[in-house]
Parts: structure tokens; C-alpha cells; sequence
């Protein structure tokens, strides 16, 4: 080039403002009610366990028997009333949320690594590894996820990161065929052969080329399968398998309150709508970015 | 002077129907500096031919060699090295582009993964460099290629394939999926890029008028064979195998003096799963005799650097 | 009645998505005769396949609408008809081949059940025998063995497909023919065979044919008329001979016969057009074509052009060609 033009390149590319995709998305996923509702009651209820402590005291409030408030209904003080021991159901439900949305996202963590490597492995390089780990995967999602996450909660001891490895294990097929199918999509992708063909080595293809272009369907997965958990882990607590009293966990609450339906119905349907509305907010948030993550899309 | 050539070159991919003979003992000769064009119909194997040449795909026999050295026997390192001087650019400018990544992201890649350029200021210098040379504004640099038009990101690949400063391009269609007008300024850009820079092409295509504007040879490859070898103008005028005549005959040319009366080969280009020995073109031929189905075929030179493969 | 078997009159066409409005047809005037082939060229964009959307009335739902104008089909109008007389005129008066054969046809059904199912929509009352005898005739028509018509699309060829796409269209004698790129998926050979089997069955039918495609050479080859669109607007029309042979024509399409390589010269540079089509959603004032326009007055930004008729058949949209201009033909 001429010495006219001689610039500072880096100077010139600042003039010309990058776009970030996840402005893009988070702008075209604003569009959607559905998801925004969602996910405003997604980051409610996050708030709301983890600023916890700043209204009530773990100990005082959620643990420590009352015996002599017992079933009360609700009031000022106790917002959703107590339970039978006289502890504040609102401060249970919320340290209750504390190990279930935890649980959940601890989840998703073992079971996206596992199941990215897997499913990208299996998809990128095909044939033989394909053959072998999808048949592998095959086996494990042959066991309910649930009947699977029993037995191995069953054989390691119920402790909380026991909990987490049995219900991230048992997500893992699940999760690697998703990754694998949204990776296949991709592969045959002319972008992915001209990487090649200037000597990108297989993991910057993977984690540069394929895996961003993949994140649609995966992060649609990810947002159901935390869903899943928060009700797997209450499905545990409730048979006695995952989280046990005097801890506040909603499955364990509704199991308890189970004796009481009759007459302090409030007990059970405060857990359960916790469920309820933890589950929803990220079903509406994935189905939302669903349709917000497709590059393809104009704004 | 040759700047590449494949000797007996082989693809066969194992399909639930048979073998398929995707690519069948193909010798072809570039000279440095040239275009050769290779022409045919879908399945005929092109595609598959300029990936086996840049070794995205692995043949099953013969050899491709490059400035005199065959590079089949590359190990990983070597190849690498080796990619820079060979580049592709593809037919989909929409597929071929990942649309996660800015215009600078895409066409910056291929220097940081070779790591040939030492410090960021020098990568976007270069990047903003090859953006004038394929006639990119500017303004560009950060968008992303579905913010652009066919024509633009087609320029984007041909600077990405630029990148390394190659000496040999496989072109695979590169303007079929753009309009009349836009593919008219990347074939010029293409040509004038070739004069300033030395390049080499191999230009894939099915449009023969397109082939006949930017090549010096052209060769003629029908199911996995190249039937046909010719400077391009003695091709145009002088066709000798009948499959290459069939397929002058069947352009339509933008003229009513030339209206044809359609002159029009019989039959279909079926697939090369685990072919009959003798001519494959022989079931669709005009003037096939029972001698075609028996004998084996090969180039052979009919006249002065005109090569043609068949028994008539 | 007239000759003409379809007339459409100041055709608008525009598309509206969640934040903008794209004006893809903007005063289209056209004339197809009876029994004649009319080529319908441009680009990508032109407003091709909105105008036989428009002329099936297929244009998407609560997407694509008709703001203005007329479709006269024998002096119907298609605009006016109801969607249930519409459902039955497709097929019987008007139907459409598409581009792509691969897509077209349905993988789940025989292709002799998807030709009978046409002619039983228009013939509900018609025997068994009869449709069965129908859908031998029409495959033996172009060219496919009848006793194939127990096999599934995936069986045939691209070649194969287009040719049963065309034995649907054609299965119910239509006065009008659509084909959108009907040989831009096929290769050339193949191209060669079908468009010759068109134009074949069309004359034998004596339908008339709109014939959309990019590929001026296909329109040379079969096309008795020709209309050259640009950003939503006819901006040449005339014969064959008005536009292949003629000295005047639209600077566009000077630039389009320029854009393509020329088989029997030897060129070395290509001549493209300069530029990029108009944004459908704010099109400029004056002409459309005039920022890409070699030959662009200071009239050409403010006034859009109206038709110069250079002869009875013939007729370019552009100031050029204002009568008695000596310009034009330098």
C-alpha cells in the first residue's frame, strides 16, 4: 500500500463500532414477553435466595424448632405462615430455593462439560468414536434419569456433592446427543473446511468455528435441563433419597406436608409453587432463546 | 513451468450401494501463473477433486505434487507449512463464512493460526491491506457477513483465502451462486488478482461460458474421469470427445442466432458406485459402438497438447 | 375478449416485517398474450417470484400484500376472486412450477398419487379409471415410463422430478403456466432436455407460459416476449427480437448482456454493473436504477422515468428515450 494510507490500523477499526452478538440477541430477546417474564422471575428468585440473609437468620428462622407457634397462618411476620415445628415457611421456601437452584446449575455444569466433549468428539470426528461413545450413551439413556440418579445417590451415600455427580451424570446422555446433533449441523459447514484448510488445528475449530455457531439448541437444553433437576433433586428429597430434614429443601417440604394437607394446605403449596415457578421461568427463557440465538435472524 | 500436478488420483468412498468412484485416476497438470478450469456435472467428482489436491480429503491412491514433491506423504507439521500456499475459496458465500465472527475476525484467522504476523496492530494492518486489495470499504471491518450482500462476502473469502499470500487456489464454484452483474466483478476481481499477484487457479465450475472467460486449459471430467484435456480455445472450437460436444450443444447462448434446435444429449449422469469396466459415458453416447463397453480408457494425446479419452 | 390472456395493471406489492416495509413490486404493467412465452429476467431481488406469488395469490400470509392494481386473467380480476374460488382456479387456470424439484414434490406419496391428487381436486367426480388413465398419459408426456408411477420422488433424479413437477402443473390443461427457475437446480444437459419438453408441451396444451429466470440465454432460446425487471418495476419489455436484436435498450440491460462472458469472443475484462440493487425499504426518488446508471442525467434523481414506447411491441423506462431524442441510440 501507498504511504497515504499508511495508518494506524488499530485507530481505524475502533471508528467502526463491533456489534456484539449478545447485544443483538439480548435486543431481539427482549422482544418476547414470554421470555422476558421469565426471565425476570428467574433473577427474582435468585435474588431472593441469595440476599437471604440479609432478612432472615438460617438458624433462627429456618431451622430452629417453635413449638409454640406451630401452623401458624399467614400473617405479617410469617408471610406464609408456619409449619408444624414453627419454623417460617417463607424463610424455608427460600433457603429451600438456595439448594435447588444450586443443585441445578451445579448439575448443568457436570453434565455440559461431559456432554459438550462427548457430543463435539462424537460429531467432529466421527466413525469409530462416533460409533463407540453414542452407543455408550445409548446404554445410560436406556436407565430414567431419575431411577439412575437413585442408584447412584443409593451406592455413593446421599451427601449434597454426591447429589450433584449422580444428577449431572444422568444428564450426560442426554446432553451429548444434543451437542452432537446441533455439532453434525455444523461440520459440513464450508467455514469449518476452509479453517481447515489453513491448518486450524481440531480444538480451535471445535471451540472457535463449531461450538458458538451450536450454542442455539444447547442453550435451549441447558435452561430445560436445569429445569429438570430442580424437580429431580424435590423428587429425591421427597422419597427421603436427597436432601434430609431438618435442611429446608421444597421436595422434603412438600413431603412433610403431605400429613397436614388437610388442614394447613398452605404448607404444600408453598413449596410447590416454588417448583412451579422456577421450572416456567427458564422453560419461557429457553423457548426464548431459541428463537433470539439464530445469527440468521435479523434483528 | 508445472506448479502442480496429480498423478493417478484416487477417491472412493464406501456407500451402502457399492464402492463409489468418486474420483478415478485423474492426471492433471497445472503450469505457475495459469488457470486451469475443470468442468463438469454435478457427481462428476470436481468438487471432491480440489479437496483431495488441498488434502481436506484423503485419496485413496496417487499423488499430488506440489513444486515438484509429493505432499500425500506430508506428515502434520509439513502440511501445515504447507497450507499456506494453498488456499480455497468456496461456491456458498453463506455457508462459507462463520457468521459468529466480524469481517476482521474471519479474515485475521487464518494469519493467527499460522501465527505469521507478530503482534495484533500488524494483523489488522494486514487485514485492512487485503480488504482494499478485494475492494472492501472499510466500514466493513466490523459486520458480520449476513449484514453483507453475496457479492461482498464473496470478496471476504477470496481476501481470506488471500490472507497467507498463496501461490495456488482451488476455486469451487466460486461465482455459481451469485447474480449475472456481482459475478462479473469477482471474475474481474479474480483475474486481476492472478496478473498482480502470480497466482495459480484451479476453477471449478459447471457454467462453460464462465470457464471459457478466465481459463488457459480446461479439462472435461465426466462420473470421476477426465475425458477431455485441452488449451481452452482449441476445447471451445475443436471438441473431440463426444460428451464435450454434447455439453457445448446444450448451453444457451444469450443470442437468437444462435437458437439452437436443442441438439440434446439423451440420458442422465447416473452415480459411479462400482462402474463397469469400458467408457462410462458409453450409455449416453451418440455414437457408441459395442467396442466401448470392453476397452479400457486413458488420456490419450490426440493432438498437440489435446488429450481425449475415448476409443473413437 | 381480447388477445391478451393476461393483463396485470399497476401492480404493488409490499412485504411487512416487524419494523420495516419492503416495497417489492411498484407499478408493474404487463401483457402476456395468448399462447405466448414470456421471459421474466433480473436479479436476485428484482420482484420475480412476488409477481407469480402475486398472480397465484400466494403471496404469505399477514406478510406479503397487494396494495394496489389489477390482475386481469381473461378479464378477471384475481385480486377480486374469493380464496375458495382461488383454491379452485389454481391448477385448472393458473399454476406454478417451482424452483426447486427436490422440495416441491412430497416424499411421503407415490408421484402417481400426486398427480391424480391435482386432477381429483378438479374433478371430484371424475372415475378411478379415468384419473389412473389421465396420470399414465401425462407421465408418458414427459417422458417418464408409466409403470413408474408406484415409486416415491426420492427414486428419480432432479431431472426426473422437475418433469413430474411439470405433469402436476400441466395435469389440468391451465390457460397459464408459471415457472419460477424451473431449470436453475438442474444441470446443463438436463436443462436442455426440459426446457425443451416445455416449450413442446406448452404449444400442444396452447397455454401461455411466464417464464422467470436470471439466465438471458434460456430466454433466447424459448422465449416469444421479454420482461426485464429491476427493484420491483418492468424497466424493459418487448419481442425477442426487441431485445436481442434491436440498438436501444435500458442501460440495465446493456449492463446485464455486458455482465455475462461471452462465449465467441475473446474478453479479456467483463464489464459489471457497478453497485448493488436499491434497499426495497427506502427506494430512491427518482430512478431506480440511476445510482448505478452509466449514463445518468441530473433528471434521473428527481423524475422516475414513465414507458417510451420505441415501437408497438416495445417499450423501455428511462429518460433516455424521450421521443424524437437522438441520444438514445449513440
Amino acid at each position: 500500500m501507498s504511504e497515504t494510507t499508511r495508518f494506524n490500523a488499530s485507530a481505524v477499526i475502533h471508528k467502526y463500532k463491533k456489534k456484539s452478538q449478545w447485544r443483538t440477541i439480548w435486543l431481539r430477546l427482549k422482544k418476547n414477553r414470554l421470555a422476558m417474564f421469565g426471565l425476570a422471575l428467574f433473577i427474582l428468585m435468585m435474588t431472593a435466595v441469595v440476599t437471604a440473609d440479609m432478612y432472615y437468620d438460617y438458624e433462627e428462622d429456618a431451622l430452629s424448632q417453635n413449638l409454640s407457634n406451630r401452623f401458624n397462618d399467614p400473617s405479617r411476620e410469617h408471610p406464609l405462615g408456619t409449619d408444624q415445628y414453627g419454623r417460617d415457611v417463607m424463610a424455608r421456601v427460600v433457603y429451600g430455593g438456595r439448594i435447588s437452584l444450586f443443585v441445578g446449575l451445579a448439575t448443568i455444569c457436570v453434565s455440559l462439560t461431559a456432554g459438550s466433549i462427548i457430543g463435539a468428539a462424537a460429531a467432529y470426528y466421527g466413525g469409530k468414536v462416533d460409533e463407540v461413545l453414542m452407543r455408550f450413551m445409548d446404554i445410560f439413556l436406556a436407565i430414567p434419569n431419575t431411577l439412575m440418579a437413585i442408584t447412584l445417590v443409593a451406592a455413593l451415600g446421599s451427601s449434597l456433592v454426591n447429589l450433584i455427580l449422580a444428577m449431572g451424570i444422568s444428564q450426560i446422555p442426554r446432553m451429548s446427543r444434543i451437542v452432537r446433533s446441533s455439532v453434525l449441523s455444523i461440520v459440513g459447514q464450508e467455514y469449518v473446511e476452509a479453517a481447515r484448510a489453513c491448518g486450524t488445528s481440531d480444538a480451535r475449530i471445535i471451540f472457535r468455528h463449531i461450538l458458538p455457531n451450536a450454542m442455539g439448541p444447547i442453550l435451549v437444553q441447558v435452561t430445560q435441563t436445569v429445569a429438570r433437576s430442580v424437580i429431580t433433586i424435590s423428587s429425591l428429597s421427597f422419597i427421603g433419597l436427597g436432601i434430609s430434614e431438618p435442611t429446608p429443601e421444597w421436595g422434603s417440604m412438600l413431603s412433610e406436608a403431605r400429613s397436614q394437607l388437610r388442614y394447613h394446605p398452605h404448607l404444600a403449596i408453598a413449596p410447590g409453587v416454588a417448583i412451579v415457578m422456577a421450572v416456567m421461568s427458564l422453560t419461557l427463557l429457553g423457548d426464548g432463546f431459541r428463537d433470539a440465538l439464530d445469527p440468521r435472524l435479523k434483528n | 513451468m508445472p506448479l502442480l500436478e496429480t498423478k493417478g488420483l484416487k477417491k472412493y468412498f464406501e456407500t451402502p450401494r457399492g464402492l463409489l468412484h468418486a474420483v478415478d485416476d485423474v492426471n492433471l497438470v497445472i503450469n505457475a501463473g495459469e488457470t486451469l478450469g475443470v468442468v463438469g456435472e454435478s457427481g462428476c467428482g470436481k468438487s471432491t477433486l480440489g479437496r483431495l489436491i488441498l488434502r481436506l480429503l484423503e485419496p485413496t491412491a496417487g499423488e499430488v505434487v506440489f513444486d515438484g514433491q509429493n505432499i500425500l506423504g506430508y506428515d502434520q507439521p509439513r502440511m501445515k507449512e504447507m497450507r499456506k500456499q494453498m488456499q480455497i475459496i468456496f461456491q456458498d458465500p453463506f455457508s462459507s463464512l462463520n457468521p459468529r465472527m466480524t469481517v476482521s475476525e474471519i479474515i485475521a484467522e487464518p494469519i493467527k493460526v499460522t501465527r505469521a504476523l507478530p503482534t495484533q496492530d500488524a494483523i489488522l494492518e494486514r487485514v485492512f491491506d487485503l480488504m482494499g486489495i478485494v475492494g472492501l470499504a472499510e466500514r466493513f471491518v466490523n459486520t458480520y457477513p449476513h449484514e453483507l450482500d453475496g457479492g461482498r462476502r464473496q470478496r471476504i473469502g477470496v481476501a481470506r483465502a488471500l490472507a497467507l499470500n498463496p501461490r495456488f487456489i482451488v476455486c469451487d464454484e466460486p461465482v455459481s451462486a451469485l447474480d449475472v452483474s456481482i459475478q462479473a466483478q469477482i471474475l474481474n476481481l479474480m483475474m486481476d488478482l492472478q496478473e498482480d499477484m502470480g497466482l495459480t487457479y484451479m476453477f471449478i465450475t459447471h457454467d462453460l461460458s464462465v470457464v471459457k472467460h478466465i481459463s488457459n486449459n480446461i479439462a472435461v471430467m465426466y462420473l470421476g474421469q477426465c475425458v477431455e484435456l485441452a488449451a481452452t480455445d482449441e476445447l471451445f472450437t475443436q471438441p473431440l470427445h463426444p460428451y464435450t460436444q454434447g455439453l457445448l450443444d446444450a448451453i444457451p447462448v444469450p443470442s437468437l442466432s444462435a437458437k439452437k434446435h436443442f441438439n440434446i444429449m439423451k440420458g442422465e449422469v447416473t452415480s459411479p458406485v462400482d462402474p463397469n469396466p469400458g467408457c462410462r459415458f458409453a450409455p449416453r453416447c451418440p455414437r457408441v459402438t459395442p467396442s466401448c463397453a470392453e476397452q479400457e480408457l486413458e488420456l490419450r494425446e490426440r493432438r498437440p497438447g489435446h488429450f481425449v479419452s475415448c476409443c473413437r | 375478449m381480447s388477445e391478451n390472456l393476461l393483463e396485470i395493471r399497476n401492480l404493488h406489492v409490499t412485504y411487512k416485517t416487524d419494523d420495516d416495509e419492503i416495497f417489492a413490486l411498484n407499478g408493474v404493467d404487463l401483457k402476456v398474450k395468448k399462447g405466448e412465452t414470456l421471459g421474466l429476467v433480473g436479479e436476485t431481488g428484482a420482484g420475480k417470484t412476488t409477481m407469480a406469488l402475486s398472480i397465484m395469490r400466494l403471496l404469505p400470509d399477514r406478510v406479503g400484500f397487494i396494495k394496489q392494481g389489477e390482475i386481469l386473467l381473461e378479464d378477471m380480476n384475481l385480486i377480486k376472486v374469493t380464496e375458495a374460488d382461488m383454491r379452485l382456479m389454481r391448477g385448472q387456470d393458473v399454476s406454478m412450477i417451482f424452483q426447486d424439484p427436490m422440495t416441491s414434490l412430497n416424499p411421503i406419496h407415490t408421484v402417481g398419487h400426486q398427480i391424480a391428487e391435482v386432477l381429483f381436486l378438479h374433478h371430484p367426480n371424475a372415475a378411478a379409471n379415468e384419473i389412473e388413465q389421465k396420470v399414465d398419459d401425462m407421465m408418458e408426456m414427459v417422458g417418464i415410463p408409466s409403470d413408474r408411477k408406484a415409486e416415491y420422488p426420492h427414486q428419480f433424479s432432479g431431472g426426473m422430478k422437475q418433469r413430474i413437477v411439470i405433469a402436476i402443473a400441466l395435469a389440468c390443461n391451465p390457460k397459464l403456466l408459471l415457472a419460477d427457475e424451473p431449470t436453475t437446480a438442474l444441470d446443463v444437459t438436463i436443462q436442455a432436455q426440459v426446457l425443451k419438453m416445455m416449450n413442446d408441451l406448452k404449444d400442444s396444451f396452447n397455454a401461455s407460459m411466464i417464464l422467470i429466470t436470471h439466465d438471458l440465454g434460456v430466454v433466447a432460446q424459448i422465449c416469444d416476449s421479454v420482461a426485464i425487471m429491476y427493484a420491483g418495476e418492468i424497466i424493459e419489455v418487448g419481442s425477442a427480437v426487441d431485445i436481442f436484436e434491436s440498438e436501444s435498450h435500458h442501460p440495465y440491460t446493456v449492463g446485464l448482456f455486458g455482465a455475462i462472458p461471452d462465449m465467441t469472443k475473446k474478453t479479456r475484462r467483463l464489464n459489471p454493473i457497478d453497485g448493488l440493487m436499491p434497499d426495497p425499504t427506502s427506494l430512491p426518488l427518482g430512478c431506480r436504477f440511476a445510482e448505478r446508471c452509466p449514463r445518468r442525467e441530473d433528471i434521473c434523481a428527481s423524475e422516475r422515468p414513465s414507458v417510451m414506447q420505441m415501437s408497438a411491441t416495445h417499450g423501455i423506462k428511462c429518460h433516455l428515450f424521450k421521443r424524437g431524442d437522438e441520444r438514445a441510440t449513440a
